[in-house]
């Protein structure tokens, strides 16, 4: 019964208990306990889909991928907002994207970085970690869309995941 | 709360709100399905981060708005969730791509 009242990933109880005091109103000693319970008990449960941890992660290079994703989703909202007042129809593409990213983790970084662009939806993954299917909304080609993706989201995850 | 504020709020509650509209235009005019998946998914992300920056500027006297910035973080982590989740039962059911899409789903 003991054994298990630890915290197997301590910065994920670290980031829950912290965001039960923001979301509650003020640090009390009922947010506190409740606190606790849910960093306990939230990464017991979810311990199961957490894919390994990698070696090791350059943290540092976080915001400023973060930045970049930022400036493009508001760039790509206008592009996106233009082209649905447009009276012309859209040239979708669904896209076979070639992955070169091998963690778990890093792949769905970069499927939610690329969903989160406006312009293009990550569709799947396939079995093997290897393709990722996006569709895109308006692409000339299939080869734009992997180089955008590629320059711009990937090497900097590939730099942070070495 | 100073006219300069009040003009910043203003705006950015307009910037928000036409992004909403137009990602709601999206979802009625766009063609097929994958192509409607982009409308609302997208139009969250400026639309609702407009909205927030406007709430956050609005109460800060009120000390710094933690609360909306937790409601972007979980929007923009649950986003995409939702959309692949979309499209994978999309390409289960094997619903039609418009003419004139290039590539194909895949079979599930």
């Amino acid at each position: 019964m003991f054994d298990r009242l630890n915290f197997p990933q301590p910065w994920l109880s670290l980031v829950l208990f912290s965001t039960w005091q923001f979301l509650s109103d003020g640090i009390s000693g009922a947010s506190v306990v409740m606190g606790l319970v849910l960093a306990w008990v939230i990464p017991q449960i979810t311990h199961g889909f957490w894919p390994e941890r990698p070696a090791f992660v350059k943290v540092w290079r976080m915001p400023m991928f973060v930045l970049v994703v930022l400036w493009d989703i508001l760039v790509a909202s206008f592009e996106v907002a233009i082209l649905i007042l447009n009276p012309r129809q859209p040239k979708p593409v669904f896209v076979n994207y070639p992955l070169q990213l091998e963690h778990p983790l890093a792949i769905s970084l970069l499927a939610s970085t690329i969903s989160l662009t406006p312009g293009t939806v990550s569709a799947d993954v396939s079995d093997d970690n290897k393709t990722l299917l996006i569709h895109a909304l308006d692409a000339e080609s299939e080869q734009e869309v992997i180089d955008a993706i590629h320059k711009r989201y990937e090497k900097p995850l590939m730099e942070m995941f070495r | 709360m100073s006219p300069i504020t009040e003009y910043i709020v203003s705006a950015l509650l307009i910037v928000g709100g036409a992004f909403t509209l137009v990602g709601a235009i999206g979802l009625a005019r766009l063609p097929d399905f994958f192509t409607r998946l982009h409308g609302p998914t997208k139009a969250t992300t400026v639309g609702v981060g407009a909205i927030m920056l406007s709430s956050v500027i609005y109460f800060s006297s009120h000390g710094f708005g933690i609360s909306e910035i937790l409601i972007t973080v979980f929007l923009f982590m649950t986003a995409p969730v939702s959309a692949n989740m979309l499209a994978k039962a999309a390409m289960h059911m094997g619903v039609k791509s418009m003419k004139g899409t290039q590539g194909n789903p895949w079979e599930q």
